[in-house]
């Protein structure tokens, strides 16, 4: 594992989180941008294990939270992560050991570079989902039986708001109303866990996965063959985008897009349907692939992973989709963030299982 | 022939500078290619005057309408750039990432002449994120006394101007008669593409000065006291007072007018555009008469911008494309200006797309015969080119210019065929409908320009809850001042139309609002 982040990560980190964020978790440039800025101003950044932290270290996981559409005008204040640790050391007595990413897939996964380099910490090469998800129940540590009764959020004009939520459905309505307040775009500290505490209860290396992944592609002769080969992905389909059908509902980019095979899969059809993220692959109504699996959507030439935002008729593309983090497949996982949870009324099988 | 009555457009391109004029009726009738020069200048001159040779008097001309690449190539030269004191108007918010962050270090030696973020700007639904602080701005303003423009960029002045404005007036009476470029007349939603935007802008007001200066002594020179007006990145027109404030929408001219040129001579407001030119081929869609627009961002010069620019597929090409012996036909290097000279149909030893055209029976061109130990090749190269041309008609084919459906949209649009190498195409290209070849097809570019409309565009966000008829009262207002920035550009104030109008909701709000874009358009005044 690599020691620390560099000016040179960052572009290998943001390509990888875009491949992560399945469809979703936000545009990768504005956090790459931030975090370039960071390392120059502040120096690369350590990332860790977590057993090479202390049982007692507190963990402090960060994430933006608000609506696109602000984060890309209003940006984020550089103050921001120093008033959470200010307000962590006056509740816990003591500073963070270390930053965490809340959310690896898209701009959450590359941001918290900036904020550790900025807070003078390293980065656990960890997350809480593996991927991205449009909910904050939706992390491993709510999945572990952790209670989510401690938020930090803290915004653009320095105001810190401390929620005591009694559960997790209270912590995402008052985050969201205190984020609101805050302007649509504020950062938010929430499941503040001890080191010791974490092990079983965040995911695991994905930060050095999401360079690896973005490092595999670069300079390669057949760039979709090493993504796949790096992801352990499946193909499920290579052709032509020949279809979107995008409606804004409930808060959610919910959309059907429509990929046309070309090549050996002329003649097939896949559809994917998508809600932020992209969440159930179907052919000739038989599922290929559903959440919580990873299902991601590439430039079939380049391997670059494509947004929801930026699918575009005619567009060649390659869908990919591998398995997600076992603890998603648990009765708990799947309760939190499994097909039902999305509204699908389908019984989950892995993916690996389905394309074997 | 009426007095007066004749227009001029001219195009400035990569290989070529074309020059058409335009009668009363629209119609073509006299029109020059010339190789475009290293300074522009020169070759611009060289097409005028190619022009204005074949008309009977050219005190016949009013109008002149100029696409040039003057801008483009200041910003991708480093060259004639003025130094720009940059102001950001949203602390505390915006501190991470800093303006001119990611430029390119010589660029930004080149053009910054001292940048501060100062507290001020709006959030989404209105409030100020801090009360605007003029005193900072004066002790900056008194600090960069070097700068020859200042580009003020405010966190959501699309939706609020108040800010930019206020300091705007603290600008010109610090300084005085110094140009100011403001965010909320250049670019829309997404604080870094616009910021960026904005401080180009302020930096090219020299590099403009210098174009009209230059394209009005060629006027002068020749007698002709013209009215003249810039294209812009749209594929309408802008005056020429215009185009002094906002140099920056010159950039990327060139495609919307060959767009714009192909839909008038064709006749066609729907159709798939294939711009051969001498090293690539540019393919774009018409949708309604005007350009389908990309969403990507744009980069100029590794400068990210959020300017709305044609949706273009560039293909490597074109009639100068060489066409190799290997099991490659042809690797995308051209000839470029040289094939009057290396081509094998002009007695060259070069064997290029020009001449595989040729020997296909696609076109006569050329003083030679082409040398029967090429015709395999040759023969290769066009079936690849084919291949090629029908692969990124295919990819363009299927989008849509909005979220609506329609069969013109479902690939079965014609084909418009445009540019000085339009013969390399066949005569039936799959995925499209008939190929139409229009008469002049080879200046299209600038019969764009001659006969482009004047416009004006804004964005905003708006409410959409609130009491009554508030929604329908601001799209309104909203109406109104895009239908008045058009004929600040020039636009006839009878003949302003809305051309096109967009609402796009926005999520995580307090109330609901939507994102508001309007443009107008209309025919020049008389």
């Amino acid at each position: 594992m690599q020691a620390r982040i560099s000016l040179d990560d960052v572009a290998a980190l943001a390509r990888g989180c875009a491949v992560l964020g399945t469809g979703g978790g936000g545009d990768v440039r504005a956090g790459a941008i931030a975090a370039r800025r960071a390392i120059r101003e502040h120096g690369e950044v350590p990332l860790v294990a977590l057993r090479d932290l202390p049982d007692d270290a507190l963990v402090l996981p960060l994430s933006g939270i608000g609506a696109p559409t602000v984060s890309h005008e209003m940006i984020h204040a550089e103050d921001e992560p120093v008033r959470i640790r200010e307000e962590i050391e006056r509740i816990f007595g003591r500073s963070p050991a270390a930053v965490m990413s809340s959310e690896i897939g898209g701009a959450n996964g590359v941001a918290p570079v900036a904020w550790a380099a900025r807070l003078g910490l390293p980065l656990l090469d960890a997350d809480a989902m593996g991927r991205a998800f449009p909910e904050v129940q939706m992390v491993s540590m709510y999945v572990a039986g952790i209670p989510a009764n401690l938020v930090i959020m803290s915004d653009v004009v320095g105001n810190v708001v401390t929620i005591r939520p009694v559960d997790g459905l209270w912590s995402e309505r008052l985050a969201r109303a205190v984020c609101v307040a805050s302007g649509s775009s504020a950062l938010m500290a929430d499941y503040i866990l001890t080191a010791g505490e974490c092990a079983g209860a965040v995911i695991e290396g994905t930060v050095s996965r999401a360079i690896a992944i973005g490092r595999a592609t670069e300079g390669a002769a057949d760039p979709l063959a090493a993504l796949c080969a790096e992801l352990g992905a499946t193909r499920l389909i290579g052709g032509k985008l020949t279809d979107l059908d995008r409606r804004t509902t409930g808060g959610f980019a919910r959309g059907t897009a429509t990929i046309e095979g070309t090549g050996d899969d002329r003649g097939r059809t896949l559809t994917l349907e998508i809600q932020n993220e992209n969440l159930v692959a179907v052919e000739d109504g038989r599922v290929l692939a559903m959440v919580p699996d990873l299902i991601t959507v590439v430039d079939t030439q380049s391997a670059t992973a494509i947004q929801t935002e930026g699918l575009r008729y005619g567009q060649r593309v390659t869908v990919l989709a591998w398995p997600c983090d076992p603890l998603w497949r648990t009765p708990r996982g799947l309760e939190t963030a499994g097909p039902r949870a999305f509204g699908y009324d389908l019984d989950y099988l892995p993916v690996e299982k389905i394309n074997s | 022939m009426n007095e007066r009555s004749l227009r001029i457009g001219i195009d400035v391109g990569g290989t070529n500078t074309d020059a058409v004029a335009i009668d009363e009726a629209d119609r073509v009738v006299a029109k020059a290619k010339r190789p475009t020069s290293p300074d522009v200048t020169e070759g611009l001159r060289a097409a005028l005057d190619a022009v204005l040779a074949e008309l009977p008097d050219p005190r016949l001309v009013a109008r002149v309408m100029l696409g040039t690449t003057h801008a483009t190539n200041a910003i991708l030269e480093r060259r004639a750039l003025g130094r720009v004191a940059v102001l950001r108007l949203g602390a505390p918010a915006t501190t991470s990432v800093p303006p001119l962050s990611e430029w390119p270090d010589d660029l930004r030696e080149t053009v910054a002449a001292g940048t501060a973020v100062i507290r001020g700007g709006h959030f989404v639904d209105g409030r100020e994120i801090a009360p605007l602080d003029l005193d900072a701005v004066k002790r900056f303003l008194n600090e960069e006394v070097r700068a020859d423009a200042v580009a003020i960029t405010g966190v959501f002045s699309p939706a609020d101007a108040d800010h930019e404005n206020r300091v705007a007036e603290v600008v010109r009476s610090e300084l005085g008669d110094v140009p100011v470029s403001l965010s909320h007349e250049i670019g829309s939603l997404g604080l870094l593409e616009r910021e960026n935007a904005t401080i180009l802008n302020a930096a090219l007001y020299g590099v403009a000065r210098d174009v009209t200066i230059a394209l009005q002594d060629a006027l002068s020179v020749r007698g002709l006291v013209v009215e003249t007006f810039f294209a812009q990145n749209d594929g309408t027109l802008m005056s020429v007072d215009y185009a002094a404030r906002y140099p920056v929408l010159t950039i990327g001219s060139g495609p919307a007018n060959s767009l714009r040129g192909a839909a008038y001579l064709s006749g066609v407001r729907d159709a798939i555009v294939a711009d051969v030119g001498g090293t690539s081929t540019d393919i774009g869609v018409l949708a309604g008469g005007f350009p389908r627009e990309s969403a990507a961002a744009v980069e100029i010069g590794g400068i990210t911008t959020n300017f709305r620019m044609p949706d273009i597929l560039s293909i490597a090409l074109g009639g100068g494309t060489i066409v190799g012996r290997g099991s490659v036909p042809f690797s995308g290097r051209s000839v470029g200006y040289r094939i009057g000279a290396e081509a094998l149909v002009f007695g060259g030893r070069t064997a290029t797309m020009t001449d595989a055209a040729v020997a296909a029976g696609r076109g006569e061109v050329g003083t030679h015969p082409v040398p029967e130990e090429w015709l395999g090749h040759l023969a290769g190269a066009v079936r690849a080119a084919d291949e090629l041309v029908a692969d990124a008609v295919d990819r363009v084919s299927l989008g849509r210019s909005g979220s609506g459906r329609s069969n013109s949209d479902r690939g079965d649009r014609p084909l418009v065929a445009v540019g000085g190498g339009a013969f390399l195409l066949a005569a039936e290209v799959p995925g499209a409908g008939e190929v139409i070849r229009p008469e002049h097809a080879e200046v299209a570019n600038a019969v764009g320009a001659a006969i482009a409309l004047a416009s004006g565009r804004i964005e905003t966000i708006i409410p959409t809850g609130g009491e009554g008829n508030t929604r329908a009262r601001l799209i309104e207002k909203a109406k109104e001042e895009a239908a008045a920035r058009a004929v600040a550009a020039g636009a006839d104030s009878a003949l302003v139309q809305i051309v096109e109008l967009s609402e796009i909701p926005l999520s995580y709000l307090s109330e609901p609002a939507v994102r508001l874009q309007v443009k107008a358009a209309g025919p020049l005044a008389r």
